[in-house]
């Protein structure tokens, strides 16, 4: 996590640097801050807490066609983000968690800081907690060619962990429809992470599943505007 | 095909020329949860030149792709244009969550780009781009890729090893996830130009129902694939 104090110090310090358009003096680590922006553009799949990271090009939350980590697992299938924020942290990322769940409809919205360096990524994750292991974010959008003051908007995918199968039984799914349990260790899906093919839902033929039709859903799951502030 | 551009690479597109022949990298990711690509074409070409057309019939070299997986016949209209192209740069299959990456060297005139797989299982299912302008700037360009419908084949979502063109059918399911017994989810085509894929049915009983795909497993949402093209 962030903290406020030095931010706020250091703030002052440099403020009359960046007058003069002076930011290579070591003492003086520019600071920048970012306000994300997450709206939930779903029928009826409330999210889960936001886990955020700022970070270097050399973290990655997750990669289509790769296995997800321990911490995307926990959140994708349970809305969980305690370990993915602990990855992120102890791969020196800057950290945040949401506000809390993100219903349908509605948005959160966080102001993150961190220092200022040449590969400085976003990565973000939130459960559609209605599904077994969808989840949606971004994973690495390089913010260097995000000026200051400006805002850039982007409409996210609906993407599957690929740790649970997409069974929609009443047991496996956490969310409102089903209220069944969230994570479990088993990887019984093709353990890689890719696009979510959707829920089939009990209205469409599949009678096993706890989801009714309004809980289907299309791209994009989601919208995020990205703000630089600092 | 919606675009993610990156900021960078917008604001240079201006300003440089396309009047030579460029170096590019492409990047394909299949993004659907079950179904695989069969071998890509792809192609530089010049401008009025298409492997596929929403709105408009089905040539029969696409309607092989589409139904069968054959490239050669899109591949030898794309020669007789003097395109560019890459035939099959996955060697093969393209696995759900796969990517493939490619290097293509477009000459001067060759500014567009169009790539074309069936998506498989499916009856006349196909993945690809119609006459992408190629970026000129150096950069890297992101864009989402629809789902395709050929138009020439009814959805009946049968299994049957069917891939000529104007057979029904499925010819296979590589991920080995589909069933059999499925009496046919229609047997007529009521739009027989290139369009939208409206997804497939599918169904939840292995050994019967309407469809031998499974609806838990076959089923996708655009975009159905990624495409990064980087010009060096």
């Amino acid at each position: 996590m962030d903290i406020f104090k030095p931010l706020a110090l250091s703030t002052l310090i440099a403020a009359p640097l960046f007058l003069i358009g002076c930011s290579s003096d070591d003492n003086h680590v520019s600071r920048v801050s970012y306000q994300i922006e997450v709206t939930n553009l779903t029928a009826a799949q409330p999210m889960s807490p936001l886990a955020v990271a700022l970070h270097s090009g050399s973290y990655a939350m997750w990669q289509i066609g790769t296995s997800a980590s321990s911490g995307l697992e926990q959140l994708a299938e349970g809305g969980d983000n305690t370990a993915l924020l602990a990855e992120a942290s102890s791969a020196h990322a800057v950290t945040m968690t949401g506000n809390g769940l993100i219903l349908p409809g509605t948005s959160d919205s966080i102001i993150i800081n961190t220092n200022m360096k040449s590969d400085l990524a976003l990565s973000f994750a939130t459960m559609l907690v209605n599904t077994n292991d969808g989840f949606t974010g971004l994973s690495g959008d390089k913010l260097s060619n995000l000026a200051l003051g400006e805002t850039r908007s982007t409409e996210l995918l609906a993407l599957d962990a690929g740790t649970e199968a997409n069974s929609e039984s009443v047991v496996t799914i956490p969310g409102p429809a089903a209220g069944g349990e969230g994570y479990n260790v088993d990887r019984d899906d093709r353990d890689t992470v890719g696009g979510h093919p959707g829920v089939v839902t009990s209205a469409d033929g599949l009678a096993t599943s706890a989801l009714g039709e309004e809980h289907r859903f299309d791209n994009p799951v989601a919208r995020v505007t990205i703000t630089r502030l600092k | 095909m919606r675009k993610l551009l990156s900021g960078f690479a917008v604001t240079g597109a201006l300003l440089s020329a396309p009047a030579m022949a460029q170096d590019l990298t492409i990047s394909i990711t299949n993004l659907t949860h079950g179904t695989y690509f069969t071998p890509l074409l792809v192609a530089a070409h010049a401008n009025g030149n298409h492997l596929f057309q929403t709105g408009v019939a089905a040539s029969a070299h696409l309607q092989a792709m589409a139904e069968g997986g054959d490239i050669t016949g899109l591949s030898a209209d794309m020669t007789a244009i003097n395109a560019d192209k890459i035939e099959n740069p996955a060697g093969g299959l393209l696995a759900p969550g796969a990517t493939t990456t490619l290097n293509l060297i477009n000459a001067a005139g060759n500014d567009q780009l169009s790539f074309t797989a069936m998506l498989l299982p499916t009856n006349d299912g196909f993945v690809g781009v119609d006459a992408l302008s190629i970026p000129t700037a150096a950069g890297t360009y992101t864009y989402r890729v629809n789902g395709y419908d050929a138009g020439t084949e009814a959805n009946d979502e049968i299994i049957n090893g069917a891939g000529a063109p104007g057979n029904p059918g499925i010819p296979a399911d590589p991920g080995g996830a589909s069933g059999t017994g499925g009496t046919g989810v229609t047997s007529t085509e009521a739009n027989t130009l290139v369009h939208i894929h409206r997804g497939v049915l599918g169904d939840s009983d292995p050994t019967g129902g309407a469809s031998d795909l499974d609806s838990s497993v076959h089923r996708w949402l655009n975009p159905v694939a990624e495409l990064t093209i980087t010009v060096n």
